[in-house]
């Protein structure tokens, strides 16, 4: 655990399932939030594509959830949690190619099977725990220092 | 070269940012497919797609895309308008099928971009 | 030009229909949302897209497409090349980006013309 004086910056972000028009707001502001901590660029855009693929997953997928920030003097942790039907099989999801993407998400341009991995390979830290019908649970770290 | 040298070759109108115009940009990434401009669209790049929604113009904040250039004479709806500008984020529409658009600035010097994140 | 010029020039490695490479290329078509091409492409276009599922073939066919060729390294999958094998579809493979695939693509087709 994270020890309380040592917490820069902490907030809790609701997300609504299946609200394409507000999906990716979360995102945006997360990442307005660290660049006006004067984070470096390639940080805070490896952060925010982060945020922004477990936030269109939830979007895409969830009932509702909340992705919350907290930025500590060596890394930034984003934690993704839903209320959804949960992965029954993680490793399948986490190939490239893999989705279970509806018509309506593909032709906005996602369900290609990219999002978990992107989320991998810009994030230091990846952690993921699902439970069917209950949701997913996304925590992710990327290093200052 | 000067964003509006890409407008020049593109017969491209400015939709937003008119006031960008004199940006330099070198690279551009061409997709339909928002997660793959997720894994792959290099900062600073130029955007060529087919697609008008908001997320288009969200994927672009996120990334610190320079400027999108919307193919086959598409116009976005109301809602992605508002938010380029509130953003800054420059949209230019082109005639042009993203073949043609690719083309043309790849034969006047733009290069692709392939990158993962360095990490 | 055919399909064979483009594979050489651009070093392509070609995974399925390999007898149809003489495919006359006249133009090219770079998407990857099938409702889009299916209106937009012209017979006789090189299709560039990064699209892996069997869908493709199917739209190939039917727009008499020369070919497709994946970019980024994409692979198709296996039902789709099976398809593609059945409908005489070539399916080319690219490390490119679908960019600059297309801008080689496109300064090739100029020189021909």
């Amino acid at each position: 655990m994270v020890s309380v004086e040592k917490i820069l910056e902490k907030h809790d972000f609701d997300i609504e399932g299946g609200n394409f028009n507000k999906a990716g707001t979360v995102s945006t502001r997360i990442k307005s939030i660290l660049k006006h901590r004067q984070l470096p660029d390639e940080i805070v855009r490896r952060s925010a594509i982060v945020c922004y693929e477990a936030e269109i997953n939830i979007v895409s997928y969830a009932k509702k959830g909340v992705i919350s920030l907290t930025v500590i003097p060596d890394k930034i942790i984003i934690e993704a949690n839903d209320e959804g039907p949960g992965i029954p099989n993680i490793e399948l999801a986490m190939q490239q190619g893999y989705s279970t993407a509806n018509q309506q998400i593909r032709e906005m341009g996602f369900g290609a099977g990219m999002g978990l991995y992107n989320i991998k390979t810009y994030s230091d830290v990846f952690d993921i725990t699902s439970e069917v019908n209950k949701g997913t649970f996304l925590k992710m770290a990327i290093n200052l220092i | 070269m000067k964003l509006r040298e890409v407008k020049e070759i593109l017969d491209a109108n400015v939709i937003v940012g008119e006031e960008k115009l004199d940006m330099e940009v070198k690279t551009a990434f061409g997709a339909d497919l928002m997660s793959d401009v997720l894994a792959f669209a290099k900062a600073g790049s130029l955007l060529l797609t087919g697609l008008t929604n908001t997320q288009v113009i969200r994927i672009a904040n996120v990334l610190d895309i320079a400027a999108i250039i919307l193919v086959r004479g598409k116009k976005p709806p109301m809602e992605a308008l508002e938010l380029a500008k509130d953003l800054h984020i420059p949209i230019l529409t082109t005639k042009y099928i993203l073949f043609e658009t690719a083309g043309r600035l790849y034969t006047r010097g733009i290069v692709g971009c392939l990158e993962k994140v360095e990490k | 030009m055919d399909i064979a010029a483009i594979v050489k020039q651009l070093n392509l490695e070609t995974r399925s229909a390999k007898d149809r490479l003489k495919n006359m290329v006249t133009g090219g078509y770079t998407g990857d949302l099938l409702s889009d091409v299916m209106a937009n492409s012209k017979a006789g276009d090189i299709w560039i897209t990064r699209q892996i599922h069997q869908n493709i073939v199917a739209v190939a066919t039917l727009k008499e497409h020369a070919g497709i060729i994946l970019v980024n390294s994409c692979e198709p999958a296996s039902d789709t090349l099976d398809r593609a094998n059945q409908e005489n579809v070539p399916i080319m493979v690219s490390k490119l980006s679908a960019f600059e695939l297309t801008g080689k693509i496109y300064s090739m087709l100029a020189e021909k013309k």
